[in-house]
């Protein structure tokens, strides 16, 4: 992989270090390149004399593989040569240059590949046309006489082949086709198979330069304090009291609500602003408890007034008249994302212009961010996307970016890194909203599960992040997996009476966009719940499901469960099951537990995806497998807690997360459907609570109905 | 002013001696690709060897480094032959967004020199670095996969 931004920047610091460059703009990282590039056959794809074929990608790597599978299709289009492929990153600036050539930067929602497959295909299908076009006009002959294979065009007639690197000048003349079709994914060669990854030889020696290993000649390094409880402001601060500390330039306030430090060093600024004395107005939310919070949610479990997500036939009448009832309350703490690459930020700003360096998982809300602090034009500023260390939705905000245009702005002419610590990235994040979940299940006389009421009370992620995208005051994306129907993530059930509701109840505290979103909560709600209908119905979780089941959910239950041997697990060890849709693919798990002594093991998980069409079964397989590491720490271990209105974990010392040593073994089988494309890289980590729950509930007998796990006397090391 | 010794090579370092490690590679010497990750010794993003023994460098102040001979991922490949743990990884496709993966490395290759045929048990006991992307399963399979090669 080599980013646009970080191959210019990385030739600008060779000479920098060889003979001490003076800073200016467009050098550290020229914008006008990709727009001016020679061998552009067209957006997506530059094909350079040699045969090495550039594939553009517009959304953001932050490990899930995307930037591997979209060059993919972009080259099994072109036709190309696999192993002369490489990948950059065009700037949001670039973007907004060239009307939006690229489309979408943003990168989040498991929606990279199954939002732009088509236009990307169709990128390296007119691309292919154009070398093929340009060959035919070289040998005077009907293209349609001409094919392509693996970077080279064959006329058959003639036995005449030229090299893709030959005509790539020509075929960057032409017009691009008006209309291309797109091969049968049956004839695919490198997507839908499991190539390896682009990007990985960079991460294996150090040399990869992310966000936080920026040099740039005459960096300063800034570091970050920001008011504890959220809402709260910056009063004041005693800049004086640090000023002369080894290494420190200047003490700013940010935004109001923020001070930083910037110095020639991060240890320089950070042991500055652990020294600084900083007066805060903490603001109303300093009121807040976790238990202020949970009463507050509780209320809305049975408050009159709610929103209604999903509504079919008459849940209430039904459940009035049921023969039996269950009922069960769940719920969800707040968690937080904790990429192992702290929030971080680079900028350069002058009255006239201001660039960003920064992991970002959408580069032109970044972009827009920057041209607002810098009070530039958008066309003024650009934003340089770097590798990032993780995303997890954390790096869809903008707020680390705005922080380090705001801190550059006073400091002109000088780039500064913006550094925060795990303290203030545990601290500041959008956490995972809170929700509690109220369930009560009807059997008629019959013992058929006729009614279905689910009221969730808790926080609206659009109510903190994008109040301009809720619906007269609803938060639609709470219903995530639960809705009637849809392409997105419907209810897997056919239950003649069906409710959802939401009251929303939303705390002081920020809540984001957390890998999985609502899919992690909502997954649990109903497939622990399920769980329990099926027991006070005195029949086996499988086959309860199965009566209820909407054929593609029951199909990879089905699948997952015959994975595992569902019903003839060993002695001593237990299985439990879930499903759930969500991203646009239907998922499903089957846990293997054993509890002894009060400890915990999940000795295996098998996993099946239908995401419909999958561009490269090893990736999803990685994802599958890294979802459950990041579901089950939360689900085992994860909680964050708030005490005088602050979050209580600052490191992973009191956030722990899944190590080693607690991984199962995963396996994942893929059972692609066809006709649609769903995402990967979120829906699975909402299974993996749930299945381990019911194997609990089986190993155990008890119900755990609250997270994380290792309060409920269950230890798992 | 100290002098390091970092994958045979002497570097001179005036900084703060109580600076931790991690802080003196990244910043004062541009090694970046030791990552920060905690700053408390809970993650091993910031493995190194010192003197052979994977250490954990955002905890050792450069005063507590003396004459031990320090190997960064920079300096695990020799001669321009990758270590057989970058190998199996390359291999193996391990790293997802890679920022883990230079502790984790690290830390495997300080394993398979003590213990050139870890069991699954040893594997657990000194992998203990964090991966949020969630690699373990990969990251066992090319710890299995240097043994054997
Ligand atoms: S940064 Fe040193 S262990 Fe995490
Ligand atoms: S590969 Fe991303 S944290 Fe390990």
């Amino acid at each position: 992989m080599t980013a646009i931004a970080s191959m210019d920047r990385r030739s600008f610091l060779v000479s920098a270090a060889a003979g001490g460059l003076s800073l200016g703009f467009g050098i550290p990282a020229g914008t006008a390149q990709v727009a001016g590039a020679v061998r552009e056959i067209n957006a997506w794809v530059v094909v350079h004399p040699d045969d090495r074929v550039v594939i553009r990608i517009a959304r953001s790597e932050m490990g899930q593989g995307t930037l591997t599978g979209l060059a993919q299709l972009v080259a099994e289009e072109l036709e190309c040569d696999w192993s002369k492929v490489s990948t950059e990153f065009p700037t949001p600036g670039q973007n907004v240059a060239r009307n939006r050539v690229w489309r979408n930067f943003s990168t989040g929602g498991s929606r990279g590949i199954r939002e732009s497959h088509e236009y990307v295909r169709q990128g390296g299908a007119a691309a292919r046309t154009m070398l093929v076009a340009a060959a035919a006009k070289r040998w005077n002959v009907p293209a349609g006489e001409c094919t392509a294979a693996n970077s080279v065009i064959r006329h058959a007639p003639s036995g005449r082949t030229l090299a893709y690197g030959a005509v790539a000048a020509e075929a960057a003349q032409l017009e691009a086709p008006a209309a291309v079709v797109l091969k049968d994914i049956k004839d695919w060669k490198i997507a839908g198979k499991g190539v390896k990854r682009l990007d990985t030889a960079e991460k294996l020696n150090g040399s990869l330069v992310y966000g936080l290993d920026l040099r740039l000649p005459n960096m300063l390094t800034a570091t970050i304090r920001q008011c504890p409880v959220a809402g709260g402001k910056l009063k004041s601060f005693a800049g004086a009291k640090v000023a002369g500390m080894p290494g420190v330039r200047k003490v700013v306030a940010v935004d109001g609500n923020a001070v930083a430090v910037v110095a020639d060093s991060y240890w320089q600024a950070h042991k500055a602003i652990e020294a600084l004395p900083v007066d805060w107005d903490l603001g109303p939310g300093a009121k807040t408890s976790s238990a202020t919070i949970d009463a507050m949610l509780k209320e809305g479990l049975t408050a009159e007034n709610a929103f209604v997500g999903t509504r079919i036939g008459d849940a209430k009448t039904a459940l009035a008249g049921a023969a039996k009832t269950v009922e069960a309350v769940y719920s969800y703490p707040y968690q937080n994302h904790a990429p192992m690459e702290p929030m971080n930020a680079t900028a350069l700003y002058t009255a006239d212009r201001c660039e960003v360096w920064a992991p970002t998982q959408n580069g032109e809300s970044a972009l827009a961010a920057a041209a607002e602090a810098a009070e530039l034009p958008v066309a003024k500023c650009d934003v340089h996307k770097m590798m990032l260390g993780g995303g997890f939705g954390r790096r869809g905000r903008s707020d680390y970016v705005r922080q380090a245009v705001l801190i550059a702005k006073q400091v002109p002419g000088v780039p500064v890194k913006l550094v925060w610590s795990r303290e203030e990235d545990m601290m500041h994040c959008a956490f995972h909203p809170v929700t509690q979940c109220k369930l009560t299940g009807g059997f008629d006389a019959a013992g058929n599960l006729t009614g279905l009421h689910m009221r969730i009370s808790g926080q609206s992620i659009l109510a903190s992040l994008a109040p301009q995208n809720m619906q007269n005051g609803m938060d639609p994306v709470v219903f995530q997996g639960l809705n009637a129907g849809g392409t997105e993530g419907q209810f897997g059930y056919d239950i003649p009476n069906l409710l959802v509701d939401h009251a929303m109840r939303n705390p002081h505290v920020l809540a984001g966009f957390w890998r999985g979103v609502n899919l992690n909560h909502n997954a649990i709600y109903v497939e622990c719940f399920m769980d329990e209908l099926a027991r006070a119905a005195g029949i086996d979780p499988l086959e309860f499901r199965r009566r209820y089941l909407k054929p593609k959910h029951r199909a990879v239950l089905e699948a997952a469960a015959a994975g595992a041997g569902y019903g003839k697990a060993a002695p001593g060890v237990h299985h439990g099951l879930a499903q759930i849709m969500g991203f646009g693919s239907y998922v499903a798990a089957c846990a293997e537990v054993s509890v002894t002594g009060g400890k915990l093991k999940i000795h295996r998980i098998v996993a099946a995806t239908d995401p419909g069409v999958v561009v490269n079964p090893a990736q999803v397989e990685r994802q599958v497998s890294g979802s459950f590491v990041y579901g089950l720490s939360a689900a085992l271990h994860g909680e964050c807690t708030v005490k005088d209105g602050v979050i209580e974990q600052t490191n992973f010392d009191t956030y722990p997360v899944l190590r080693m040593d607690e991984m199962p073994k995963v396996e994942t089988i893929l059972v692609p459907s066809g006709g649609f494309w769903g995402g990967v890289g979120e829906p699975t980590i909402g299974v993996a609570a749930p299945a381990v729950l019911n194997a609990i509930f089986a190993a155990t007998g008890k119900r755990i109905r609250s997270l994380p796990v290792s309060k409920h006397d269950l230890r798992t090391v | 002013m100290a002098v390091l010794t970092i994958n045979g090579k002497k570097y001179d370092a005036a900084v703060d001696p109580e600076t931790p490690l991690l802080w003196v590679l990244r910043d004062a010497l541009g090694l970046t690709g030791t990552k920060y990750g905690c700053g408390i010794a809970q993650c091993g993003a910031c493995t190194v060897h010192i003197d052979g023994v994977p250490t954990r460098s955002c905890a050792v102040p450069l005063e507590a480094v003396g004459d031990g001979k320090i190997t960064t991922i920079e300096g695990l490949a020799a001669n321009g032959m990758l270590h057989k743990v970058q190998k199996a990884w390359l291999d193996n496709d391990v790293p997802q967004c890679g920022y883990c993966q230079s502790g984790m490395i690290m830390a495997a290759a300080a394993l398979l020199a003590e213990k050139p045929n870890p069991t699954d048990d040893d594997i657990d006991a000194a992998m203990t670095n964090i991966c949020r992307c969630g690699t373990y399963q990969q990251v066992r399979a090319a710890i299995h996969a240097a043994a054997r090669a």
